[in-house]
């Protein structure tokens, strides 16, 4: 499995209000999360990507993230241009 | 290719390749698609693979029928690019059921649903408007799994009343998704990024830089005509041919080779590239005539693969934000160091 840089994902689970729903696991695109007990665990944070994916999901909101796109050219315009992040707008280049 | 001529959907679209027939709903008649992809499906594909009209290959949103759907049948949320919605009609072949194109501005699935285009308001709009509550008497939506950092499958629920069931990530996986209860196994849950999905996009990497590195290269060539005994512009094709190498290596061996090369940084990944371009180039005597010219080369060739590779990241399918940030900060400093440095060696070695 390809990794990115250790110890940087900024997702959270708040275990108290989990209701252990599965839809964190179900959207998540690289296996983060497994259940167990009846609750949703973190099991490998290194992959995440900060998508967001599991946090507009979750009914309870007992995930957070600061998602975004994880894309040098987005945060470069970003930077430049003061606004969006993303690097898919039309009319330039990747994704 | 927008299929209606005028903005506030007064015309009726002219009927595409892909339409097959019509079926008549309690909500009017709805367009059946073909499930086949025709030479120019596959050409299309090819050409966005190659950024020809990439931002324009485009499917009007609505809803669209596959097979002879009933009211029963299952309803799949697309995005109105057409390379994800051909993927999605090839794949119900066999299939009866409806398609909801979403309007994403011609953008993918994953990509819209970042940007929020294909997400919970853009899916409750076009419920409403495609009036599928009179279509199917069920109350269920399949969205593609790559679809959900942009749809909150609870407030869709709560907002139209449909709830959402996550589909597998890739399209090719509905029919085993539909077999087997509408479950995805945790396998059909995960992106990968294979030799195959790099490989194939590596055109649009590489076109994408191709006027960049244009420039750069004029702009170095122009800057080693410097020499003591004056002018010259008999380097410029050496310098060409050096940024071109690098293009290459940033945007084609480092995409292709991207798990082999080591490293967890992009940025990392393209100074081992870089550096071991400088060493088969230097090996064959392609890297310059004079040391400092040889070392200012070597520094710009790392620095552009390097650069490339940190961009990659956007490209890539597991890079969060917070990582490419962390290694922006050490990384763009340094490559903009070195092609400083770089420069200045090439222009003074020149003149030496």
């Amino acid at each position: 499995m390809m990794r990115h840089l250790k110890n940087v994902a900024t997702l959270k689970l708040d275990i108290e209000t989990c209701t252990g729903c599965g839809l964190c696991i179900a959207v998540c695109p690289h296996a983060v999360f497994a259940l167990a007990d009846s609750k949703a665990h973190i099991i490998d944070l290194d992959a995440c990507m900060e998508c967001g994916a599991c946090a507009r999901n979750c009914p309870v909101s007992a995930l957070s993230v600061d998602s975004g796109a994880g894309c040098a050219s987005g945060i470069i315009k970003g930077l430049l241009n003061g606004s969006g992040e993303c690097c898919c707008d039309k009319g330039n280049g990747c994704c | 290719m927008s299929t209606c001529c005028c903005k506030n959907n007064e015309c009726q679209p002219k009927r595409e390749a892909w339409v097959i027939g019509e079926i008549e709903t309690p909500a009017g008649k709805v367009p059946i698609l073909g499930t086949r992809l025709t030479f120019h499906d596959v050409l299309g594909a090819l050409k966005v693979r190659f950024a020809i009209g990439r931002h324009t290959y485009t499917v009007q949103p609505g809803l669209y029928a596959i097979g002879k759907p009933t009211a029963e049948s299952p309803v799949f949320v697309s995005a109105n690019y057409k390379l994800s919605f051909d993927h999605l009609r090839y794949a119900l072949g066999g299939t009866d059921g409806w398609v909801m194109v979403l309007d994403t501005q011609g953008i993918n699935v994953w990509c819209a649903a970042g940007k929020g285009t294909f997400g919970t308001e853009e899916i409750v709009n076009r419920v409403q408007q495609t009036k599928l509550d009179q279509v199917v008497t069920h109350r269920k939506l399949i969205v593609p799994q790559l679809g959900a950092p942009g749809v909150s499958a609870p407030e869709v629920a709560r907002q139209c009343g449909f709830s959402v069931v996550y589909g597998p990530v890739r399209a090719e996986d509905i029919p085993f998704f539909l077999e087997n209860n509408f479950t995805a196994i945790p396998e059909m849950r995960r992106v990968r990024f294979a030799l195959r999905d790099r490989i194939a996009v590596i055109p649009v990497e590489l076109i994408i830089w191709f006027k960049q590195a244009l420039i750069l290269a004029a702009v170095l060539a122009l800057l080693s005509g410097f020499s003591r005994d004056g002018y010259s512009l008999a380097h410029a094709p050496h310098a060409f041919g050096l940024v071109f190498a690098a293009w290459l290596t940033g945007g084609a061996i480092v995409p292709m080779l991207l798990p082999f090369i080591p490293g967890h940084a992009f940025s990392l990944k393209g100074v081992w590239a870089g550096l071991l371009l400088w060493v088969m180039l230097g090996s064959a005597n392609l890297m310059g005539t004079a040391p400092l010219i040889e070392l200012g080369w070597g520094m710009l060739i790392t620095a552009i693969v390097s650069f490339m590779a940190l961009n990659f990241t956007g490209t890539s399918t597991y890079t969060s934000m917070s990582g490419v940030k962390k290694e922006m900060k050490i990384a763009i400093p340094l490559q903009l160091v070195a092609v400083l440095c770089g420069t200045v060696l090439i222009v003074l070695g020149g003149l030496s």
